[in-house]
């Protein structure tokens, strides 16, 4: 007798080299969740299909390989919406894969139906509707390829539950046919002879490093670029960790909330040359006044980024690793005493700063103070939020897939369940979650997937009492009028919450707590920890760049 | 604003408009007409867009269908040498009086009258996007009742040498 669906997905699966699923089960997966009971694959089972989403995207962050989740029909399915979204703004291969009702049940209102390829076809790169088990393998082994290569991105594959049961007849054939998908690898060489002999020619050149350059696995190509040419280097969000935050070409973090020198740099500079980044409105601020004086080379696999914010006046089409390691071979060693100087001057008249004398818990002291107590694997799981902006500019990442953090679409409550799915991918790394209690309440429910896992997740808890980005730009711009934004009196108490769900929980009011606190957590192996920093209740994120403003015009602590 | 035809060779399979529609849509793009059919192999649709806006604009709408992995290719027929078409059916009042006026605009047009009632007549008409409004615009005085249009569909001329 033939393979049912069911076993013919997993087999396809572990072909894949899947080797853990996140998964909620529901109706119409039962017959699948029966071949999983006693398959190969470790089933993570979550307590919201969100989470299951965050975690099949924060497993493929720390990892670089396709993380997968499994849930059911309707409400499972339409509860991925919000991960599958924010995989597809950060380009992070997931394979979604959701129960559907039976085939001659589709389309009439059925128990638990939701169309959920058409609801999520603007927030998926790809995704398929099987209605037959001969199209299963070549489906599945699409999925992975689509997923993960190119820019890569979330594709789901919905699944009606009689196509699970079929058996199918025949040989099982997952000859991929995919007539409209290419991928452009190789930069053109005419392409990159220009942008090498730009970067040879420019007095102020500066590299603009987006989350490509961690996609690709270019860290070591762009390293070495910028160090032989001397090219100063400044990383977007999603760029984090891809060049050393210690070294002295590192301009940090650009853009809305970036330092002021990078900003300042990005502003002066005569070269810009943007490697998988693609120009977002947080890194540009006013378009017009963004890198005015400047000529820009554009590296990136997607040829519908290149233009479609700025014009690139050096476009090349091409994997960042490739084309790096080309232009490599052909710039020249130069010195630029002048512009590096310039900037060592910014960096010191500009340093980030906080109010290191205050008796209160600052949350810029918690960013650092973690860093203090890991070790450079560590991962560094972010909500949204002002505790993401901290944790981006107080850390100092120097490794790829060190910082994950949802960037595009600034998704509250992904930070718990990323830092599950990271921590299942490299279960010898410490992993931290930087949280607000607004964000960590989002997805609050995925302590028990922690507990019940045994994971050591550090839970670096800023707790202000409120949603703390929105009331910044309610004190800044709408006169302190704190519409809606105040959470203190309404909060649980969260140590308890950790100890009720069977993780330790700690709190820390007083400066002197934090480290000890911290290294009490690292001293724990077998559950997660959290710990409630009570800091200062209305302390801003600065630089700040208002929006619509050009970059170099940020407001600083003193306004 | 300029009107700009793209020629999208897409995977003949449920969702693929859908997507393609979604895509304009999303991005704010305004399509005036979108045409799709079979083309010589079966695994494959052919869909004519056409949309307004300047050539930037036209730009990213090509790059981001190309992305879209059901879209095979996509060509910008804007300048492209071309045969277009587009096909009208109208339902003109023609009451007896009017009835032979009415033909006659046919007849210039080389349209046929491919329906008789009472006191209309529907008329079907090929052309250019100018021909087919020319007689649409003629017509008008006598009253349309009731019009279906296909939008245009194009494809680029054969090399001759």
């Amino acid at each position: 007798m033939g393979k049912n669906g069911a076993e013919i997905l997993i087999d396809a699966l572990i072909a894949e080299g899947v080797e853990t699923i996140f998964a909620l089960p529901g109706g119409v997966v039962i017959p699948l969740f029966d071949r999983l009971y006693d398959c190969p694959l470790k089933v993570v089972l979550v307590r919201h299909e969100q989470g299951a989403g965050h975690m099949a995207d924060g497993y493929a962050r720390a990892s670089g390989k396709v993380g997968v989740c499994l849930t059911t029909s309707g409400p499972g399915a339409t509860n991925l919406t919000t991960a599958l979204a924010t995989a597809y703004m950060d380009s992070i291969p997931i394979v979604a894969i959701t129960g559907q009702v039976r085939t001659n049940l589709i389309g009439n209102d059925a128990f638990q139906e939701a169309d959920i390829t058409g609801i999520t076809r603007p927030v998926t790169k790809h995704n398929y509707l099987l209605r037959d088990v001969k199209d299963l393998a070549r489906t599945v082994k699409e999925a992975f390829h689509i997923a993960s290569t190119g820019c890569p991105g979330p594709v789901l594959i919905d699944l009606p539950v009689d196509v699970t049961t079929s058996v199918l007849d025949g040989e099982v054939n997952n000859e991929m046919q995919l007539p409209g998908y290419r991928i452009i690898v190789k930069g053109h060489p005419g392409q990159i002879k220009k942008a090498a002999q730009a970067i040879n020619d420019s007095e102020r050149p500066v590299l603009y490093a987006g989350g490509g350059v961690i996609i690709s696995g270019a860290a070591e190509e762009l390293a070495k670029l910028a160090r032989k040419a001397n090219l100063p280097v400044t990383t977007t969000l999603m760029g984090l960790g891809c060049f050393p935050e210690d070294d002295p070409l590192s301009l940090h973090m650009l853009g809305m909330h970036g330092t002021v020198y990078a900003n300042y740099a990005v502003t002066q500079c005569d070269l810009l040359i943007a490697v998988g980044a693609r120009f977002d409105d947080r890194v540009t601020g006013k378009l017009d006044a963004f890198a005015p004086k400047a000529r820009i080379v554009h590296i990136d696999v997607s040829p519908a980024s290149i233009g479609k914010i700025v014009t690139a006046d050096i476009p090349v089409v091409g994997d960042a690793k490739q084309v790096l390691g080309q232009l490599l071979k052909l710039v020249e060693q130069r010195e630029r005493k002048g512009w590096l100087e310039q900037i060592a001057q910014w960096k010191r008249e500009f340093p980030l700063s906080y109010d290191r004398q205050a008796k209160t818990v600052k949350p810029q002291f918690v960013v650092e103070q973690v860093r203090e107590v890991s070790d450079g694997d560590t991962i560094v799981v972010t909500d949204v939020g002002q505790c993401q902006m901290w944790a981006a500019q107080y850390y100092g990442y120097s490794k790829p897939r060190t910082f994950l953090s949802s960037g595009g679409l600034g998704t509250m409550g992904y930070g718990l369940p990323a830092a599950i799915g990271a921590q299942f991918a490299c279960p010898d790394k410490t992993v931290f979650v930087i949280a607000g209690d607004g964000s960590l309440q989002m997805n609050i429910q995925e302590f028990s997937t922690a507990v019940g896992n045994k994971l050591p997740i550090k839970i670096a808890l800023l707790d202000n009492g409120y949603l703390g980005m929105v009331r910044q730009w309610q004190e800044l711009f709408f006169n302190r009028r704190y519409s809606s934004t105040y959470l203190a009196d309404q909060n649980p108490d969260f140590v308890k919450v950790a100890e009720a769900y069977g993780a330790i929980g700690m709190r820390v009011e007083a400066k002197d707590g934090v480290r000890p606190a911290l290294e009490a957590a690292m001293q724990v192996s077998d559950k997660p920890v959290l710990i409630d920093f009570r800091i200062d209740p209305e302390e801003n994120v600065f630089p700040m760049v208002p929006a619509g403003e050009a970059i170099d015009r940020m407001l600083s602590r003193m306004a | 604003m300029e009107k700009q035809i793209l020629s999208a060779l897409v995977e003949n399979k449920s969702g693929v408009l859908a997507h393609v529609a979604g895509l304009f849509s999303a991005r704010g793009f305004n399509i005036d007409s979108l045409a799709v059919g079979e083309t010589e192999d079966p695994r494959f649709s052919r869909m004519t867009i056409v949309a307004c806006g300047d050539e930037a604009v036209l730009e990213q709408v090509r790059k981001q269908l190309d992305k879209l992995v059901s879209v095979v290719k996509v060509q910008d027929l804007s300048r492209a040498s071309r045969v277009e078409r587009d096909l009208l059916l109208v339902r003109v009042n023609a009451p007896p009086g009017k009835r032979s006026q009415v033909i006659e605009l046919a007849n210039t047009f080389r349209a046929k009258v491919v329906d008789v009632g009472l006191s209309e007549v529907m008329i079907e008409v090929v052309g250019t996007e100018d021909k087919v409004q020319a007689l649409l615009d003629l017509l008008r005085p006598y009253g349309i009742v009731e019009m279906a249009r296909t939008g245009r569909i194009a494809l680029m001329r054969s090399s001759r040498g």
